[in-house]
């Protein structure tokens, strides 16, 4: 399936660009980290990340499905 | 969809502040109240340069307008709005400006309190500090 995954602040300073298209198999949230995060080296682990699909906060290890936008959250500092 | 009280905004604040608060009005309204954040010029003794905000906007304005609806439900609101800035801003720039109007002074008061704090937990923004020293840095959490 396809999913497109968006990044902000130091995770986008490590990938390198604001959102891409990702190929995976059936798999969560979680799994789609680890696989990035091989690739790029991401500053922050998993622990300190929520994420995002369609633009909601949703659990780790909800399954993704084909078509979903997905964002790792870093430890917001807005205000 | 949201409701439209928060507003990610990528230009000088200033003028929309100056309408939005121009707005809030109601003849029930005892007590309007306003917290503006501002570019300070240090952090924990680090002099700061300037600022880059960075936002996940559709979700920054859709959590953002949640925050604002259960501040108009716990406090009994008459009205609340918010307006956050991205981009480049120097000190002294207003970052983000939220307004709350209500019938008496504890629940506005109240209601600006309860926004401010949840926008530092829940809304996707970030904030990069660029230092007099040349660095810069992505602020992780609440500060």
């Amino acid at each position: 399936m396809r999913i497109e995954v968006l990044y902000f602040a130091s995770l986008r300073d490590a990938s390198g660009v604001e959102q891409e298209s990702v190929e995976m198999p059936e798999g969560d949230a979680s799994q789609l980290f680890d696989q990035l995060n091989a690739r790029h080296g991401f500053a922050l682990p998993r622990e300190r990340l929520r994420v995002a699909v369609n633009s909601e906060f949703a659990d780790w290890h909800r399954p993704l499905t084909d078509g979903d936008e997905v964002a790792f959250i870093p430890p917001v500092s807005g205000g | 969809m949201g409701t439209g009280r928060f507003r990610i905004i990528d230009a000088a604040l200033a003028p929309h502040i100056t309408r939005a608060a121009t707005r809030m009005e109601s003849a029930a309204a005892g007590a309007f109240s306003v917290f503006e954040g501002r570019v300070r010029n240090e952090h924990r003794g680090r002099a700061v340069l300037r600022l880059d905000y960075q936002a996940y906007v559709p979700m920054a304005e859709s959590e953002g307008d949640k925050v604002l609806a259960e501040a108009i439900e716990r406090f009994g609101l008459l009205d609340a709005v918010c307006l956050h800035r991205v981009g480049r801003l120097e000190i002294g720039e207003p970052a983000v400006w939220i307004g709350v109007l209500a019938g008496h002074r504890d629940a506005s008061f109240g209601g600006c309190r309860y926004v401010i704090d949840e926008i530092k937990q829940r809304v996707p923004i970030w904030k990069r500090e660029y230092y007099m020293d040349g660095e810069s840095d992505w602020i992780q959490g609440a500060g």
